[in-house]
């Protein structure tokens, strides 16, 4: 049986993991690299690494992360942050990652989507969609970190990025990042019927329950989450063991 | 040396990265030749099944068969799996290798397309390419496109029906699922692969 996957993210600023409460106040929480690879051991079925800062002098930075994270990891690995063309896309395959995730590069230009597609194929590209309520059961992508907000709505966007060529979606609820109060079922059940890709639910992860509420009711393939992971509120061995119990189909053990 | 053939389709560094972990020495090459002489040959690939067209193009397809008529250890991850068979409902003018029967085939309309993620595999006892590793164990998926199952399938997985996650002849090996994505489990495959 297909199993629901939990992904451990690493935000990532200037070579140390942060992980911020609604896009904002961030704290140091390690290297990336050694943490990619406890989780890895704990039990993660994949990791992403996100570089928030994204600042051009920064790319020599993340490769080298990436690369030294890469070596370790025999799991999919994930990397996005800052890829804007081809090219940047290929440095970071070549460093080492699976898959690339693009967020605002592919709101400014969709065609990008293909391009890395036809190149590395779709399984390579996921398209991550930043998502903020906007009014009953609507919600408008945002980019630039949740900054910027685009007009479109997030349902879809993520049918015209499954479209052009993008592999899976990762879904974060800016209402519910950093919150701990819970994935927002709503909208990831709103993307995951809409297109046919696997749709990953990102934001507001706080404990075992909200796991098992996103993979049930929300219709998510995925659930990833970051600040759980890094200060010891849940060992994700732990929480795999809890939705086990609780009937998640699971990779257990691992 | 191992060779891991580089026709253009996908990103060949994680391969390359496990059997580094493994400390097998191989060579990611697009050379024909380098693939003759190659004492084990690993074809990976993702993407269309189209891509494998480049394979007959470029000259790798005859130095790949005559290997194989030499029972030189081959083993096809995903795409280079598929390519082993006749060829794929997903570019039916793409011929494939067709050392093995049977076509490759879409999933059906009812579930989710690509198959993505963990899933567990029924292995076959006897199978080489699975020693030691217990049947139900979890490996990484992620295609559109399967080969049924027939005789040459050591390893099922169930996903909107059952389908081959691995095939073995001979010297010859393919695995739809990554093995070089797939935690411990996926290593001791490779590890496997390595010592025949």
């Amino acid at each position: 049986m297909l199993t629901k996957r939990i992904i451990a993210c690493l935000d990532v600023d200037g070579g140390r993991v942060v992980k911020g409460v609604q896009f904002s106040g961030l704290r140091d929480a390690g290297d990336p690299a050694e943490l990619a690879k406890v989780h890895s051991e704990s039990g993660a079925d994949e990791i992403v690494m996100l570089d928030i800062s994204a600042a051009h002098e920064r790319r020599k930075t993340l490769l080298d992360t990436v690369r030294r994270a890469a070596r370790q990891l025999f799991i999919p690995f994930t990397v996005g942050g800052g890829i804007r063309t081809v090219d940047d896309a290929a440095e970071v395959f070549a460093a080492g990652a699976d898959k690339i995730s693009i967020n605002s590069a592919a709101l400014a230009e969709p065609g990008l989507i293909t391009q890395i597609a036809q190149r590395f194929g779709s399984q390579a590209v996921v398209v991550a969609i930043d998502a903020k309520r906007c009014g009953n059961r609507s919600w408008e992508a945002f980019t630039h970190g949740g900054r910027v907000g685009t007009g479109r709505d997030a349902v879809e966007w993520a049918l015209e990025a499954e479209r052009r060529g993008a592999g899976e979606i990762l879904l974060t609820s800016m209402d519910r990042d950093g919150t701990g109060a819970g994935f927002d079922c709503e909208l990831t059940r709103a993307v995951a019927d809409a297109v046919r890709i696997p749709v990953i639910a990102s934001g507001g992860a706080g404990g075992a329950a909200h796991f098992a509420e996103v993979f049930r009711h929300g219709h998510a393939d995925a659930a990833l989450a970051a600040s759980i992971f890094h200060y010891g509120f849940s060992k994700l061995a732990d929480l795999k063991r809890e939705l086990g119990a609780q009937g998640v189909p699971l990779r257990w053990p691992c | 040396m191992m060779a891991i053939v580089d026709y253009g389709a996908g990103n060949l560094v994680s391969v390359k990265k496990a059997l580094d972990w493994l400390g097998q020495e191989s060579a990611i090459t697009a050379d024909p030749g380098q693939v003759a002489g190659a004492t084990r040959i690993i074809l990976p690939g993702v993407g269309h099944f189209a891509s494998t067209a480049s394979l007959g193009r470029s000259g790798l397809q005859n130095a790949i068969a005559d290997a194989l008529r030499r029972a030189v250890p081959f083993l096809g991850i995903c795409l280079g799996m598929q390519w082993m068979f006749e060829g794929s409902e997903e570019s039916p003018e793409t011929p494939g290798l067709g050392i093995l029967k049977g076509e490759c085939e879409k999933f059906p309309e009812r579930v989710k397309s690509p198959h993505v993620g963990w899933n567990s595999v029924e292995v076959d006892s006897c199978s080489r390419l699975f020693r030691g590793v217990p049947s139900a164990s979890f490996v990484y998926f992620t295609h559109s496109y399967r080969v049924p199952v027939s005789e040459e399938t050591v390893a099922c997985c169930e996903y909107g029906g059952r389908f081959s996650a691995a095939v073995e002849r001979d010297s010859m090996f393919g695995v739809q699922f990554h093995p070089e994505k797939s935690g411990e489990i996926g290593l001791k495959v490779l590890a496997n692969f390595c010592s025949f």
